[in-house]
């Protein structure tokens, strides 16, 4: 009965390998593919709010409508909802009104693909992060949206989970994503996040009275397929400031590092002391005293 | 009435129907008041459960946009799994480090266990949006194994499994199947150990499931060390739950259910109980005073959320502790069991600051989350449920009830067996050779 040291000693080696295979593994799952990200490079000083985006982003997806003649939308601040994947909101800032679309960011390492527990979330090597039906409805994805994206259907019995999918279908044939296509300012560039970063970067030096020095996204929660400039600091037009660079699933690494070192040394740990304790009860039933 | 202290003889299919038949009729009176009073909330819950299924969440849940989770992931899944915490927690002391003094409670505090995760964690269920693809995870339909929640899910699993082993050989003694309980209770230190691992990890999962939920949880609240605080905190969250059913089941319970062992020796386990209740709780005080110290915290602690926090960790859990501690000194059982009572508060208000009070703190009260009458109904309707079907069970099997005399003829014959393989060696055999001499003395 019990283990010895050597099985001891095998089972503590077998557990430390085994847990950097896995955690190897993770590392690899979460770095960015090597193919580049296609993404939006938002310019929001050429915006001019007339939500054309909007429209086509619905028509794109067979989504409600919106009414954009009703200028009582820029009213009050609307985020994103499970019948609007993409919302133009306006501002009042230090340089006058700032009109911002707001949709999923596409982050590089997302948070909610990390928390999907049956990967319904996926960011496609394209770029796009997009949903999937396997979904289990759990909405950790939506507690783990740094920017609070995903929607979901609370009145349906069957409920889907709702956010941009950067028009991954239209993508598939060759297609720009909807919005790029409809806006009629030129306010939207759709290309790969590299050459996005170097337009955003040229239209910043070139006309350095226009811009506030900083491309929203670059490096926000280790980088979205999103980005955005603007007059201004981004702050005054709805976006966190104090996300930090750091990728969202880096959040709970520590923890999932954590799970293959404890799975296979508590039982052995656990299996250890039993035997000592079993071991010392004998021992002193056998010199006659009590258990 | 004395049925499970004899031995039960099954010969045919026929005895074992007419037994079960005898067992579910009900024990005792039916129309008390707590029964009228929880019985119409779980018929009231029942109906509202179907209606939920039926039109989706949306017409039972209060919606608030900006909370994904309501008071059935908060309150019942992450303070129902910390209330089962009992379970490990006396299951690795009786089992693990051979605490045979708290072998009486043992049972209570896993068939607890057992059945929280089966209600509460399983009533994950109803707030599953697309609740028919529950499997998911477990059949491969992808498996997200980069996801937290993923792990949570798989343990959750596999704990439940675990627990059944652990209780399982109770169910044998009351059905009198002698080799299937021989055979059970052989498996019980592996579920055991299984299980300690598993709850480590669940335990610790389900605070891990807010890391990513950085900015939306209040600074006090959100640290990297969520998943340590999680698991301490379950050690003395369900041993104060033991403390609290084994209070109460002294009771509520008919005389012939508890075993005369069990009510002897309640009054020194508590104290027990109560002085590892202390020690744990000073120790998750001191991790907490390190964070806030760590996290340069201290400014917000004067604020209104700054009170909640105090009033969190000061009154629902200084206190508390301090009461524990003066119990145990004193050698009373009347400010440990009140102790219990405020820890378990403690729990339950924690938890629920992780995903709706400290969640998104700072939005104007008509954006905020309160649960709907429906949410709460049906919230009770489960736990009444789970409080119903632990008293069926305790009337029936031996879990205060001491164990059918074969049953315990059978424990002291492999404890035997046991203690001469492992002695063997001393007295100049090989463990084979002490084997041997068993199965000769048994012929």
């Amino acid at each position: 009965m019990g283990i010895d040291r050597r099985t001891f000693l095998k089972g503590l080696g077998a557990g430390i390998a085994g847990s950097s295979l896995l955690a190897g593994r993770l590392e690899a799952a979460e770095a960015p593919a090597n193919k580049e990200f296609m993404g939006v490079l938002v310019d929001t000083t050429r915006c001019v709010g007339c939500r054309t985006c909007e429209m086509a982003c619905a028509e794109a997806h067979k989504l409600p409508t919106p009414d954009i003649s009703d200028a009582s939308a820029f009213e009050k601040n609307r985020p994103t909802s499970e019948t609007q994947w993409a919302v133009v909101n306006r501002f009042k800032t230090d340089k006058g009104e700032v009109f911002a679309k707001r949709q999923c960011m596409h982050c590089n390492q997302p948070g909610c693909v990390s928390a999907c527990p049956v990967k319904a979330m996926e960011k496609r090597k394209e770029g796009p992060v997009t949903w999937d039906t396997n979904c289990i409805g759990c909405r950790y994805c939506m507690v783990s949206c740094p920017f609070d994206i995903p929607k979901f259907e609370h009145y349906s019995a069957t409920p889907k989970l709702q956010k941009c999918n950067l028009c991954w279908e239209r993508l598939q044939k060759g297609e720009k994503p909807a919005c790029v296509e409809g806006c009629p300012a030129d306010a939207l560039t759709f290309g790969t996040r590299r050459e996005l970063i170097e337009q955003a970067n040229t239209r910043i030096y070139k006309t350095p009275k226009e811009y506030y020095p900083h491309i929203y996204g670059e490096h926000e929660v280790g980088g979205t397929g999103y980005l955005y400039i603007a007059a201004v600091p981004f702050g005054q037009i709805g976006f966190r400031d104090d996300l930090g660079t750091i990728a969202y699933p880096e959040y709970t690494k520590g923890f999932l590092y954590s799970v293959p070192v404890v799975l296979l040394l508590w039982p052995a740990f656990l299996s250890g002391v039993s035997a000592i304790t079993k071991r010392k009860a004998n021992v002193r039933s056998k010199e006659g005293g009590k258990v | 009435m004395n049925g499970i202290t004899t031995t039960r003889e099954m010969h045919s299919l026929k005895d074992f129907l007419i037994f079960i038949r005898g067992e579910l009729k009900p024990k005792g009176k039916i129309l008390t008041p707590f029964n009228l009073i929880t019985g119409s909330i779980i018929l009231l819950g029942g109906i509202l459960i179907l209606y939920r299924f039926i039109m989706g969440m949306g017409v039972v849940v209060h919606n608030a946009a900006e909370y994904p989770w309501g008071i059935w992931i908060g309150f019942i899944v992450m303070v129902g799994v910390a209330f089962a915490g009992g379970a490990y927690v006396t299951a690795f002391a009786v089992y693990v480090l051979g605490g045979e003094r708290y072998h009486s409670i043992v049972r209570m505090a896993v068939l607890n266990g057992f059945l929280a995760y089966v209600f509460y964690a399983g009533a994950i269920l109803l707030d599953l949006g697309r609740w028919w693809n529950i499997a998911n995870p477990m059949i491969g339909n992808r498996f997200g194994v980069n996801s937290v929640l993923f792990l949570v899910a798989w343990h959750f699993l596999l704990y439940m499994i675990a627990q059944f082993i652990e209780i399982a050989p109770a169910f044998a003694e009351w059905l009198g199947l002698k080799r299937t309980r021989k055979f059970l209770a052989s498996l019980t230190l592996g579920a055991v150990i299984a299980g300690v691992t598993l709850s480590t990890l669940h335990q610790s999962g389900l605070g891990a499931l807010f890391l990513m939920a950085k900015w939306k949880i209040h600074p006090l609240w959100y640290t990297e060390f969520i998943p340590l605080l999680f698991f301490v905190s379950s050690i003395f969250a369900g041993l104060s739950v033991v403390i609290f059913i084994g209070t109460v089941s002294l009771r509520v319970f008919d005389k012939d259910r508890i075993a005369e062992e069990y009510r002897k020796s309640w009054d020194d386990i508590l104290i027990d109980l109560g002085k590892a209740c202390a020690i744990t709780m000073f120790v998750y005080f001191l991790l907490q005073f390190l964070i806030l110290v760590h996290g340069h915290n201290w400014a917000l602690l004067n604020t209104p959320m700054g009170y909640w926090y105090l009033t969190e960790i000061i009154g629902l859990l200084l206190i508390p502790a301090s009461l524990f501690a003066w119990g145990v000194k004193s050698g009373n059982p009347a400010p440990i069991r009140i102790a219990a009572v405020l820890t378990m508060l403690g729990v339950i208000i924690n938890r629920i600051d992780y995903s709706i009070i400290a969640y998104k703190w700072y939005l104007p009260l008509s954006e905020r989350y309160f649960p709907s009458w429906m949410e709460v109904v049906i919230t009770l309707a489960i736990v009444f449920t789970m409080v119903w079907v632990f008293r069926w069970i305790v009337n029936r099997v031996p879990i205060l009830q001491k164990p059918p005399q074969w049953a315990i003829e059978q424990e002291q014959e492999e404890e035997i067996e046991g203690r001469a393989v492992a002695l063997a060696p001393q007295l100049g055999l090989t463990m084979a050779d002490g084997g041997k001499i068993i199965d000769q003395k048994k012929k």
